[in-house]
């Protein structure tokens, strides 16, 4: 009982910061792979914007999705929604808050990325460089005279610094752009925030009795399953215990009878204490061969999943 | 017996976790490989496609069989598989569970190489240089001599003279290498939704209860098998020690009719006297040791402690010359 009570006390108390551990962690991991990911823009006037924005949506939704598959709480809420009935009646509520919970905690990696990549700005660079006007930057003199085609083309070179040769305007551009892609960047920060803030100031408004009902409900729900897994994986230790200690008393039975016609069983009732255990210890198996036979038939004649009562 | 039961349940509450962190050990090295690899595109026609595939390819395979032998449930999955029936009977669904998870964990490292190597881009603009059309971009070396696929082999190689001025190596390299983050990228997202609806659905179509049944009698067959081995490893300890023991005995059992024996038997013993002898097993001499070891090397004895149990009391008589019983144990 002391084992479940220490168990139940870790496992109640670390629910919900080991979430957010992950949580913490996988925000972390999403700033460190912006870094380490090697910004590549084509620089090429069909490819940028996919480019560009691609970069901007495809790792957010990739991280959110990585959220849900990490979060082990996804499966109790599949499982508890298609449950049978049997005898616990099925509250709507607590799916709703389960699946509110996991959604909140996926989205923080993605809004790590999304804000990251707005405030180094390379990808807006990218993907926008083909949409300037270029005479507000250097002398127009640069593209005079050159077609449609050839103007984009040279605008699409601007983000890669070894394809583009006039620097100065280049820095101006890069410029320009960084600072609108921050501008978007410190805008987004700030409705996420204010969109959290209002979530958590308003909720309690309403519904705060319920709310706490189901937020008790769905803990339990998570304990519960947590503690039958544990049960079972004693269980299984136990059963196994068992049952090997019935094998080899099995195997011994049978040697017992034939060394009992050999030698004469005589003074083991005098036999101290210490000895006595130690017999036991060897559960019956003093012999080379008798050995050889545990070992051999525990491979070719496993015994059946069916423990005898003893005593 | 207590220390034993603590090291058995601490390694049963983490074999979970033991199996995920060497996962996990294998993905970061694979990394780290990737990283340390000294990447040497050959920058020829023939030879490109070639080593690109090899880089590819071999390492993964390497890093999945690794992931296979490194992980504990092959052992049990391959006993439960392998077994002939016996008094149980076999549940296939145990095996194709072991299975399974066997492979998941096997296929993280392989997986990660993949990745790094196509979001880096390195091999695909190895391998895909030649094939790209050379009039997208401006700036082809023209004043070689060479013709443009064995030029397009080289732009892999930033160090060749062909390309000293011209951004034209540049630019290819730029365009392939987005085309080797897109694949990567799709593919991860690909993996990943995989993943989620794997999660989200799974309870939808597959009946629970069987899994929970499959699960727990999986987790049983390993924790039998590591029970097993650690009763018989303490098994061996005390058949080992009682053979031993034995050794000594019957050691002392010839000695006593070789060797010569003081004349005067005390019946008055201490207790810690009567402890130490017990130790000493009746071998208290420079030739008795000396014998008993070679006869250790020389002659192990027969692997059988049945003795020891229903070994008759060492017992002496000491009789006169005439053969009057003077003294005796018996």
């Amino acid at each position: 009982m002391d084992k479940f009570r220490m168990m139940f006390q870790f496992l109640q108390s670390n629910q919900e910061s080991f979430m957010n551990g992950i949580c913490g962690i996988m925000a972390l991991a999403s700033a460190q792979m912006y870094s380490a990911f090697e910004f590549n823009c084509p620089c090429m006037p069909e490819y940028n914007y996919t480019y560009g924005i691609g970069l901007l949506i495809i790792p957010p939704i990739w991280f959110f999705l990585l959220g849900f598959v990490l979060n082990n709480n996804v499966s109790v809420l599949a499982e508890e929604w298609r449950r049978p009935t049997g005898r616990r009646t099925k509250d709507p509520t607590i799916l709703r808050y389960m699946f509110c919970s996991i959604t909140q905690r996926s989205l923080i990696a993605p809004a790590v990325w999304v804000s990251v990549t707005l405030m180094d700005g390379k990808s807006f660079l990218c993907a926008f460089s083909v949409n300037l006007d270029i005479d507000r930057f250097g002398n127009a003199s640069l593209v005079q005279g050159m077609s449609e085609s050839e103007r984009i083309k040279l605008l699409a070179r601007i983000p890669c610094k070894d394809l583009f040769q006039h620097q100065e305007i280049r820095a101006a551009a890069s410029r320009y752009i960084k600072c609108i892609s921050q501008a978007c960047g410190w805008m987004f920060l700030l409705m996420m925030t204010f969109t959290a803030f209002l979530i958590r100031a308003i909720r309690p408004c309403f519904t705060q009795a319920a709310f706490l009902k189901t937020k008790y409900w769905s803990h339990y729900i998570d304990i519960e399953r947590k503690m039958f897994d544990e049960t079972c994986k004693e269980h299984a230790k136990s059963f196994a215990k068992v049952c090997i200690h019935q094998y080899f008393e099995n195997i011994s039975g049978e040697m017992r009878s034939f060394h009992f016609r050999r030698s004469s069983r005589d003074g083991s009732d005098d036999d101290s204490e210490d000895k006595k255990s130690d017999e036991e210890k060897l559960l019956g198996i003093r012999a080379q061969d008798d050995m050889n036979k545990v070992l051999w038939n525990w491979h070719t004649c496993k015994p059946a999943l069916a423990l005898r009562k003893d005593e | 017996m207590e220390r034993l039961k603590l090291v058995l349940q601490y390694f049963q509450s983490n074999s979970e976790s033991i199996s995920n962190g060497i996962c996990i050990i294998l993905a970061l090295v694979s990394v780290k490989l990737y990283t340390s690899f000294d990447f040497n595109c050959p920058c020829l026609p023939q030879y490109n496609k070639l080593y690109s595939l090899g880089v590819m390819t071999v390492p993964p395979i390497i890093l999945f069989f690794l992931g296979v032998l490194v992980n504990r449930h092959t052992g049990v999955m391959m006993d439960e598989w392998m077994r002939p029936i016996g008094n149980r009977s076999k549940n296939p669904a145990v095996v194709k569970y072991l299975f399974s998870a066997m492979i998941q964990r096997a296929l993280l490292a392989p997986m990660v190489w993949i990745l790094v190597t196509l979001l880096d881009g390195k091999i695909f603009i190895c391998a895909f240089s030649v094939s790209v059309d050379p009039a997208l971009f401006q700036g082809l070396p023209n004043n070689t001599g060479l013709d443009v696929i064995k030029i397009m082999a080289k732009v892999p190689c930033r160090e060749d003279v062909i390309f000293k001025n011209s951004s034209f190596r540049k630019a290819v390299s730029r365009y392939v290498r987005c085309y080797s983050q897109a694949v990567g990228w799709s593919i991860l997202l690909f993996l990943i939704v995989l993943g989620a609806m794997g999660r989200l659905i799974k309870p939808c179509f597959d009946d629970h209860a069987t899994f929970l049944q499959t699960r727990y009698w999986s987790n049983y067959l390993d924790v039998e098998q590591k029970l097993f081995d650690e009763t018989c490893v303490l098994h061996a300890r005390d058949f080992a020690r009682k053979c031993v023991v034995q050794f000594f005995e019957d050691m002392r059992e010839d000695t006593v009719l070789y060797l010569p024996h003081p004349p005067f038997i005390t019946n008055f013993r201490e207790d810690w006297e009567e402890e130490e002898e017990e130790r000493l097993h009746g071998i208290t001499k420079q030739e008795q040791v000396d014998q008993l070891l070679n006869k250790w090397y020389y002659s192990k004895p027969e692997l059988d402690v049945t003795r020891i149990s229903h070994r008759p009391k060492t017992c002496v008589t000491w009789e006169d010359r005439e053969g009057n019983t003077l003294y005796s144990d018996v």
